[in-house]
């Protein structure tokens, strides 16, 4: 928060100069210059794909630039690898934490400490960090048994344990509930007041707005603007972020729900392997045209819900799903489709999709039966590449044909067609999970008017997400998962967000405050 | 320079067909090298092992009939390859399909059209069963389905061993731990007077193209490759894991039966300690060579038929080992293996540039 | 004849310890992530590098040493494909077995024939040859190598740093990665080990237990080791014991043949030589079956074992 005035001008911390990277057809920074000071908590804003991730690799030594200087308390720096970067004072905490499941917390610091330390001395400055900063953990947990905000302090302390004075916090708040996320910010406060600097990577506006003293926008690339958040409204902030202006959401009228389409009566499903979660006593139910979001932390059973609920995982009881009134639970994912119940989940690498498979073959995995590309055992190619030259058409899927490998799309092209591609099926129940994870802005926004427009036409639709914004902006009806238990349902227009953030947080999170 | 890896937008099509014959030619390369630096004559060495067989008509017939049990087994094995479950176990599998072939043939004694037929079928059968059992392990234990299809072939040996050094043995055989032969008219019939092609090898030039059309076309071929290339995305997209595991460790250990069958109904005619040649291992060579594509297995099996052919004549001509053809074999199957890089990847060549490096 | 227990156990404990040597590095390999199904073949090179090396020098601490390096190389062989050129580690693995075989049979030809000193006990015969004390002083070195390499192992897996990278990379290789860890160097390192170990238990087939080479003489023993792994829990102390038990069974088809069950067991000399042949092979596959389905695949094992790994991206 305070700057550091004491001197008449302090080379910056950290100052990059035209810093160029490119992969194959992207250019993923193109001339970015920037500065960071000490004590200051630096915004890099940035729709997914804006290259924020690409620059700070380059930071942090695990990217080498094509082009362009870092500069390093004012003297020029190569950064090879890691160990160099935290050398240097840099340390980082991922979006995707870089911790091993197995292992215990104690070891997993030692791995992000780069000399060997004698046994107890790490146990005591482990212990001294914790305190100072309010981040408790015990030391010999194995990782596996924590939850998330518990491994997002791993990565800090382990960061802090290296005194950094520069450290990059990639998406932190993704996976935290609203509670963990102010916590999250004390912490941060308290660091920057020590005059260490914080370079806070994300497209949450309103988290910058609260936190930071300086934003940096990036768009395809590019550097679009540096700003101060504070004074800035969030709105302007996304429009050059988005670069256009914001589109809102087209929706007819609201509250005109048909008959029950979905309906889900106390289903628990046990947890699949050693870091599952089981579903508890699940009970909800969607009507025609009605947008039903379920919110909560990562990890709290979506997988298990939305597997469940596809029919990958099937129910002990008939009853405890049904489809327009028949009875579904015992029914695996390709007699489910036959009852009209398309689902998306969460990850289109591999699960959603096929990465090798062509965008044609990828059609048969899902819409053979519905749409008849099978005729005695024998696939009818020809309707294949139909159909997916119908979703490409349809959705503006940005790929070749539908010869197109499914791994050479971007993600949110090929989220858009396998959106469509479920869609066009005319499904009468569509369950979705993270369906903009990824994605980029004007996707998204394509994507959300389709669900949007599946509705309108009688559909239930189940949307299953991290990203609160989201569902406030798409749902009728929200409830929240919190350890494989499913909250009572609200009206998205009644609910209040502080109800939903503790709700997210559940009892697990009080049990984490006080530990 | 630095070797820098660039993923392709899409797999190089002229580089699935391009990378095995490199990795053929590759193999001749190093071959001729190293027999020179350990005092043989490489170029001979090479030249007979995989040249010659070709060109001298009257080894034709030797290459047709090793051929046909590779392309067999490999064909099966394909499928389980693709699919991402690794029966290694072939050549268990293969010894007993040719035990229970045998053990129809041996105790019936007279011959004809229904006696070959079922006698082809026991092998099917045999090997078939035999890979049942990795397959029911693997599901309702989690065995995994490598080291058990391989000790299985260990056992399927002393199987083999106690049957024909005792209940089978033939009491006129002076003693020699191997089956009575079968009658003349037993055999699968010769396909060309005069030469030892058997019907066998009518099926091995047929059996490709069948499996070609199931696997591009059928449901079951799409399932085969959904499950190797993406489990998750095969259950999402309603296909059953257990029953891919099934079908294709059934498959491969009914192919590698059947090419038991053949080889004991077809050509040898009788059972002894000799009778495992490894084809049940080489045809793992033949499935990769082929790239798991069934023509491909059918002219890789003929690649290593070859070698096999060619070793022989090696070993007389300049005097090597049986063996040495078997480390051509592993070469072939080391080079096609790495070049599948080739395919997925594009390979530059950068200059590293030197900078000072930071904190030191 | 009696039932000799001195000459049974000194039996059993050759027996195991091969597989024991074998089963170590290949632990350590899996630990790093890799999956190398070529122990066998490594194997082999170590038996004739080994008897190779005894002949020309006859050094046999030399010959020993030399079977480490040949299998070490096969190892790196692996390692140049898996790890270099991210072929499939399965498919890499069988070929270095069917690469090892054919290899150590062409080498092997100019050794046909000839004999070593065996590598045996280098205490005084009178502790040696003693009639009971043998059974501590009676065994070739590399008995007591194998038999100190398992708390050692055991200690580096447990207590050193580099085990904890080393076991780091095998359960996650991306984040070891990003943390500045050298993923490949590692898992080279650990090949490189895992094939010095089958060098050396190669070089007791063709060194200790019969002085001599013979094509194949390994016989199945580096895939009895590669499921000792498994058995094992990718646990030291249980690959020991595991080791020995197989040791046990493998001595039943020696003692069968010899005709041991005659004065034991009458009934037992029906059961024909075949069956105690195949007995370690179907125990194997029962014990993976009762291993494998209560540890729901192995807790212990590590999560990137067999999985390649490109450092772009």
């Amino acid at each position: 928060m305070s700057k550091d005035n004491a001197m008449p001008n302090p080379p910056p911390r950290l100052e990059l100069k035209g810093i160029t990277k490119h992969f194959p057809g992207v250019l993923a920074n193109d001339h970015v210059s920037m500065a960071v000071q000490p004590g200051e908590i630096h915004a890099l804003l940035g729709e997914n794909g804006a290259g924020k991730s690409t620059l700070v690799k380059m930071i942090y030594g695990i990217m080498q630039p094509d082009a362009g200087e870092i500069r390093w308390n004012g003297k020029p720096v190569v950064v090879p690898n890691p160990k160099a970067a935290r050398r240097l004072g840099i340390g980082m905490v991922f979006q995707h934490f870089s911790l091993f499941e197995a292992l215990t917390v104690m070891e997993n610091i030692a791995l992000g400490m780069d000399a060997r330390i004698p046994a107890r001395e790490p146990d005591a400055r482990i212990r001294a960090v914790m305190t100072q900063y309010g981040l408790l953990l015990d030391p010999g947990r194995i990782v596996s048994t924590l939850s998330v905000g518990e491994r997002q302090r791993i990565e800090i302390v382990r960061a802090l344990l290296l005194n950094p004075e520069l450290l990059i916090m990639d998406e932190p708040t993704s996976v935290l509930t609203p509670q963990e996320v102010d916590q999250l910010f004390v912490v941060l406060r308290q660091l920057a007041s020590e005059g260490r600097s914080i370079l806070y990577i994300s497209h949450k506006l309103h988290e910058i707005k609260a936190l930071c003293d300086t934003a940096t926008i990036l768009r395809g690339g590019k550097l679009v603007d540096r700003c101060d958040p504070r004074v800035e409204s969030s709105r302007s902030m996304a429009e050059k972020m988005i670069g256009g202006n914001l589109k809102d959401i087209q929706r007819g009228k609201l509250g005109n729900f048909g008959a029950e389409k979905l309906v889900v009566k106390g289903l628990s499903v046990p947890a699949e392997g050693p870091f599952g979660v089981a579903l508890k006593d699940i009970s909800f139910s969607v009507r025609a045209g009605e947008i039903f979001g379920i919110a909560g932390v990562a990890g709290n059973g979506q997988n298990a819900l939305l597997l469940a609920l596809s029919g990958e995982a099937t129910a002990k009881s008939h009853q405890a799903i049904s489809v327009d009134g028949a009875p579904v639970g015992h029914m695996r994912a390709r007699a489910r489709r036959g009852q009209g119940m398309a689902s998306v989940p969460e990850e289109r690498n591999g699960h959603a999709a096929v990465p090798v498979f062509s965008l044609a073959d990828n059609a048969v995995l899902t819409a053979r039966d519905r749409l008849g590309m099978v005729r005695s055992g024998l696939i009818d190619h020809r309707a294949a590449r139909t159909y997916a030259g119908e979703v490409i058409e349809a959705f503006s899927v940005k790929a070749t044909g539908p010869g197109a490998l499914a791994e050479s799309l971007s993600g949110g092209n090929l989220q858009k067609y396998i959106m469509g591609r479920e869609i066009l099926q005319k499904p009468q129940v569509l369950v979705v999970s993270q369906p903009t994870w990824g994605v980029d802005a004007g996707a998204a926004a394509a994507i959300h008017q389709a669900l949007v427009d599946l509705a309108a036409d009688g559909s239930a639709i189940v949307v299953i997400s991290q990203d609160l914004d989201e569902l406030l902006a798409l749902c009728d009806t929200l409830a929240v998962i919190n350890e494989g238990r499913l909250s009572r349902p609200m009206k998205v227009s009644e609910a209040r967000i502080e109800e939903i953030g503790l709700l997210m947080g559940g009892i697990h999170g009080e049990t984490t405050h006080a530990a | 320079m630095r070797l820098k890896l660039e993923k392709r937008r899409e797999p190089s099509m002229a580089m699935v067909v391009v990378t095995p014959i490199l990795a053929v030619v590759l193999t001749m390369l190093i071959g001729i090298v190293v027999f020179d630096a350990i005092g043989i004559d490489g170029q001979r060495a090479v030249v007979d092992i995989f040249l010659t067989p070709l060109l001298a008509s009257y080894k034709w017939q030797d290459v047709a009939v090793k051929a046909a049990p590779l392309v067999l087994i490999a064909l099966g094995l394909s499928v389980g390859n693709r699919a991402q479950i690794w029966n290694i176990g072939a050549e268990g599998q293969y010894i007993i399909g040719a035990l229970c072939a045998a053990g129809v043939g041996l105790s019936v004694g007279s011959g004809g059209f229904l006696i070959m037929l079922a006698m082809v079928i026991a092998g099917v059968v045999g090997g078939t069963a035999w890979a049942a059992v990795p397959a029911w392990l693997r599901l309702r234990f989690n065995v995994n389905e490598i080291l058990s299809s391989l000790m299985l072939t260990y056992v399927a040996l002393q199987v083999l061993g106690y049957l024909v050094g005792g209940p089978w043995k033939d009491p006129n055989g002076r003693n020699f731990p191997a089956t009575a032969p079968l009658a003349p008219d037993q055999g699968l019939p010769i396909l060309v007077p005069g030469t030892t092609i058997h019907l066998g090898v009518l099926v091995a030039l047929i059996l490709p193209f069948v499996f070609w059309a199931i696997m591009a076309r059928s449901v079951f071929g799409y399932q085969i490759r959904v499950v190797g290339a993406a489990p998750h995305a095969a259950r999402h997209g309603g296909f059953d894991s257990r029953n891919t595991v099934w079908a294709s460790m059934l498959i491969g250990g009914g192919m590698a039966g059947l090419a038991g069958a053949l080889e004991f109904s077809g050509i040898l005619h009788k059972i002894d300690l000799g009778f495992p040649s490894g084809y049940g291992f080489t045809a793992i060579i033949v499935s990769f060579l082929g790239r798991l594509h069934p023509i491909g297995c059918l002219i890789a099996g003929i690649v290593l038929a070859v070698t096999f052919v060619g070793g022989q004549l090696a070993k007389t001509t300049v005097h090597i080992p049986d063996s040495t053809a078997g480390i051509f074999q592993a070469m072939m199957l080391f080079f096609i293996l790495a070049s599948d890089i080739f395919v997925r990847y594009r390979v530059r060549f950068t200059s590293s540039r030197a900078k000072p490096v930071a904190g030191e | 004849m009696g039932f000799d227990v001195i000459a049974s156990f000194m039996t059993i404990v050759g027996l195991s310890t091969p597989i024991l040597l074998a089963g170590l590095g290949e632990m350590i390999t899996e630990k790093s992530g890799v999956l190398n199904l070529g122990v066998e073949g490594m194997m082999l090179l170590g038996a004739i590098g080994g008897f190779a090396a005894g002949v020309l020098t006859h050094n046999p601490w030399l010959a020993v040493v030399c079977a480490a390096a040949a299998g070490a190389m096969g190892g790196l062989l692996f390692g140049v494909f898996t790890l270099s050129l991210n072929s499939n580690q399965t498919a890499t693995g069988l070929a270095l077995t069917i690469f090892g075989t054919g290899l150590s049979s062409l080498l092997g030809l100019s050794f046909t024939g000839m004999i070593v000193m065996p590598f045996g006990s280098v205490f005084p015969v009178a502790l040696a040859r003693h009639p009971i004390l043998q059974i501590i002083f009676g065994y070739s070195p590399i008995v007591y190598f194998a038999l100190i390499m398992v708390p050692l192992v055991a200690w580096f897996l447990r207590s050193t740093r580099a085990g904890l990278i080393l076991r780091a990379v095998g359960e996650n290789d991306r984040s070891a990665h990003s943390l500045g860890y050298n993923v490949i160097l590692v898992r080279y390192s650990a090949i490189a080990f895992g094939g010095a170990m089958a060098g050396i238990a190669g070089a007791y087939f063709s060194l200790v237990i019969t002085p001599m080479w013979a094509e194949r003489m390994t016989a199945g023993r580096g895939w009895i080791a590669l499921a000792l792994v498994v058995f094992a829990g990718w646990k030291a102390g249980r690959l020991l014991v595991g080791a020995y038990l197989f040791g046990v069974l493998m001595w039943l088809e020696l003692f069968a043949k010899a005709g041991g069950f005659g004065d034991v067991l009458p009934v037992a000399q029906i059961i024909p030589s075949q069956f105690w042949a195949a007995m370690p092979f179907i125990m194997t596959v029962v014990v993976l079956a009762i291993i494998s389905s209560r540890d729901k695949g192995g807790d212990n094992a590590p999560a990137c074992l067999g999985k390649p790994f490109l450092p772009t991206g």
